[in-house]
């Protein structure tokens, strides 16, 4: 069903609701003297999902990573879900635990077994009780598709296995916003498909969604809004279809002429 | 395509599978270990048959020596005359000394009782097939120490043995357990502030660290001895025991420290973020994350540094106090067992050699038992 929806490309932002869940204000960061993200502004609404794209360096993935502190920027405002990200770390505490991360190394914990991965989170930040931990881990494995695996350690799973448990694993603590940080750029190509699969799948749940991706396909099917970064700043942001076929800017042009031509 | 016309071999397709098969009865069972290790090459050959002859001149003679042509039973030096072998006359007659210095006889039930404790308190925490470890890794820190305490030193209604009377394997014990189980937990905060991104915390850490480190252990119990007694007012003397031990302390856990941040730079980044993505503040991500994957990483380096902590006890002789080795020396000092140094020192290795070895033994046996697997 999502397929179809996808080649028709029209993906229905009318319902889209009009409340920010994020607000990124006149943004800046700097690693030493390296300027990496400039002047970036960005309101991000309930429920939207947005894909950003651009070529390596161009601090797509840094601005992700600010959304849930793992980066500080230096200049500019953050708020998600009404909390201003400064310095106080438990308001930190408090936005990371409503925001999931995926990353690119998936990022498991090797010394614990798929589902006390999932369970750990759950069980020591939100209290919630061991056997109703597992029942909801046991959900989401069911979700991604690998229940099976739930004894096994991460060490004994293919690389997809290993990011389906990552997305059961962030999901496990509820989030109202799931952020991905390139999710199959380390993966085989036959693994992205039942990777890809899986986040489409989340996509129809109405979850606030930002990929970072060069998976264009995903992009199409998917996002309400596709930005475009380059050297640190968005050089273009729009609807898919637009993004795709009306490219306004030089850079977003021989961008999309590099990585659409094979 | 014309190649392959030309040349058919190129071209291929399978059409049966092929069953699997075991190996060739050559390469497995004892006769194929033999072979692949012992006879591989005429260079491995030599080499083993070379070890072998060797052995067979070191072993026998060394049998003999120690099982055969010596004596176990006997009163003094006197009865070794006309012995060839090794003359074990003073370790029976000595034992109580080896073991307990010069803990009075009547009390030494004391001792024993206080090390049955021990291992009973160490079970748990070495085996996960014993319940409540985490107690007992708790108890073993923070309350043994003070059960251990009033049974050694006595209290409440025990008699009282001053600490200059704990001598042999005890003290050796004594201070090497309680070094181990105080510089792990000191060490893991020291390499943790030392990792720190407080600058003050990590300041004082590292300046700890390369303080104790960069001084001689010798020069640590000299100072804890000597110089400390100095520097404090009148009537307030810390016991010399105890002032050893907490230089001795310090000066493991510097080293310990360095050994667990090698375990922490071992670990990917990844495994902090993802923790601190899912809303794991820093001690719990520590806690549950990062310590039990860094502490497994450098278990070799962990049981190393205990191993060298063991038998660095022995270095306390120099300041007097009557540990394993010095027993052992003083022993043959006595004019009955003049001449009984080999015999001495041999069984005091050999106590050694029991405990670093079974510590070895245990540090594998965790090592393949935490091994999930997993190659970063």
């Amino acid at each position: 069903m999502s397929e179809n929806a996808g080649e028709a490309g029209a993906v229905n932002t009318e319902t889209l609701s009009n409340e920010p869940i994020i607000r990124i204000e006149g943004m800046n960061k700097w690693f030493g003297q390296f300027h990496v993200l400039r002047d970036i502004d960005l309101t991000v609404y309930r429920g939207e999902r947005i894909v950003i794209c651009g070529p390596s360096g161009s601090g797509k993935s840094t601005l992700i990573r600010c959304i849930n502190r793992l980066e500080e920027h230096q200049k500019g405002a953050i708020v998600v879900q009404g909390i201003e990200l400064t310095g106080d770390l438990k308001q930190i505490d408090n936005v990371r635990r409503e925001v999931g991360m995926l990353f690119q190394q998936f990022n498991l914990f090797p010394h614990l077994t798929v589902l006390e991965n999932c369970t750990l989170a759950p069980i020591w930040v939100r209290k919630t009780p061991r056997a109703e931990a597992e029942e909801l881990a046991m959900e989401y494995l069911t979700r991604v598709k690998i229940p099976e695996q739930a004894l096994k350690y991460p060490g004994q799973l293919s690389g997809g296995q290993q990011q389906r448990v990552a997305i059961a694993r962030s999901l496990c603590m509820r989030p109202k916003i799931m952020l991905f940080d390139e999710p199959t750029s380390a993966l085989d190509p036959e693994m992205i498909k039942e990777v890809l699969d899986v986040m489409v799948e989340l996509a129809e749940t109405e979850m606030t969604m930002l990929v970072v991706t060069h998976e264009m396909g995903f992009a199409r099917q998917v996002a309400h809004r596709v930005i475009f970064m380059d050297e640190g700043q968005i050089i273009e942001q729009n609807e898919p279809e637009e993004f795709f076929y009306r490219p306004q800017s030089d850079r977003t042009k021989l961008f999309l002429s590099q990585i659409l031509s094979h | 395509m014309s190649d392959i016309a030309k040349n058919p071999d190129r071209s291929f397709v399978r059409t049966e599978n092929i069953p699997e098969a075991p190996p060739p009865i050559s390469t497995a069972g004892v006769a194929g270990w033999m072979r692949a290790n012992l006879f591989s090459s005429p260079a491995n050959t030599a080499l083993t048959l070379l070890t072998f002859y060797l052995l067979y001149l070191v072993v026998p003679p060394l049998f003999e020596w120690a099982f055969i042509d010596s004596l176990l039973e006997g009163e003094s030096n006197k009865d070794c005359r006309g012995i060839e072998g090794a003359c074990w006359v003073l370790i029976p007659k000595r034992f109580g000394q080896y073991i307990y210095g010069f803990y009075p006889e009547p009390e030494r039930w004391r001792v024993n009782l206080t090390f049955i404790l021990f291992c009973l308190n160490l079970l748990p925490v070495l085996s996960d097939r014993v319940p409540g470890r985490t107690f007992a890794a708790l108890f073993l820190v923070f309350g043994f120490p003070i059960v251990a305490f009033v049974l050694l030193h006595g209290a409440f209604g025990l008699e009282s043995v001053p600490t200059h009377k704990w001598g042999g394997l005890t003290l050796t014990l004594v201070f090497a357990s309680v070094a181990i189980l105080f510089s792990l937990p000191i060490g893991v905060l020291l390499a943790l502030g030392r990792r720190s991104e407080m600058p003050v915390i990590r300041t004082i850490c590292i300046a700890f660290i390369e303080l104790w480190r960069s001084v001689p252990l010798i020069t640590v119990l000299f100072m804890a001895s000597f110089m400390l007694p100095l520097f404090t007012p009148e009537g307030v003397n810390a016991n010399e025991l105890l002032r050893a031990l907490i230089g001795f302390i310090m000066f493991a856990s510097a080293y310990m420290a360095e050994v667990v941040r090698g375990g922490l730079q071992a670990l990917p980044k990844g495994q902090t973020e993802a923790a601190m993505a899912l809303g794991l503040n820093y001690w719990k991500s520590m806690q549950l994350i990062i310590l039990p994957q860094a502490l497994k990483i450098v278990i070799p380096g962990i049981v190393n540094t205990f191993i060298a902590l063991f038998k660095d006890t022995a270095l306390v002789s120099i300041i007097g106090l009557f540990d394993l080795l010095l027993v052992a020396r003083s022993a043959v000092t006595d004019p009955k067992w003049l001449g009984l140094e080999h015999e001495s020192y041999i069984f005091a290795a050999l106590i050694y050699f029991i405990f670093c070895f079974s510590m070895s033994r245990y540090s594998l046996w965790l090592e393949r038992k935490l091994d999930t697997g997993h190659r970063n």
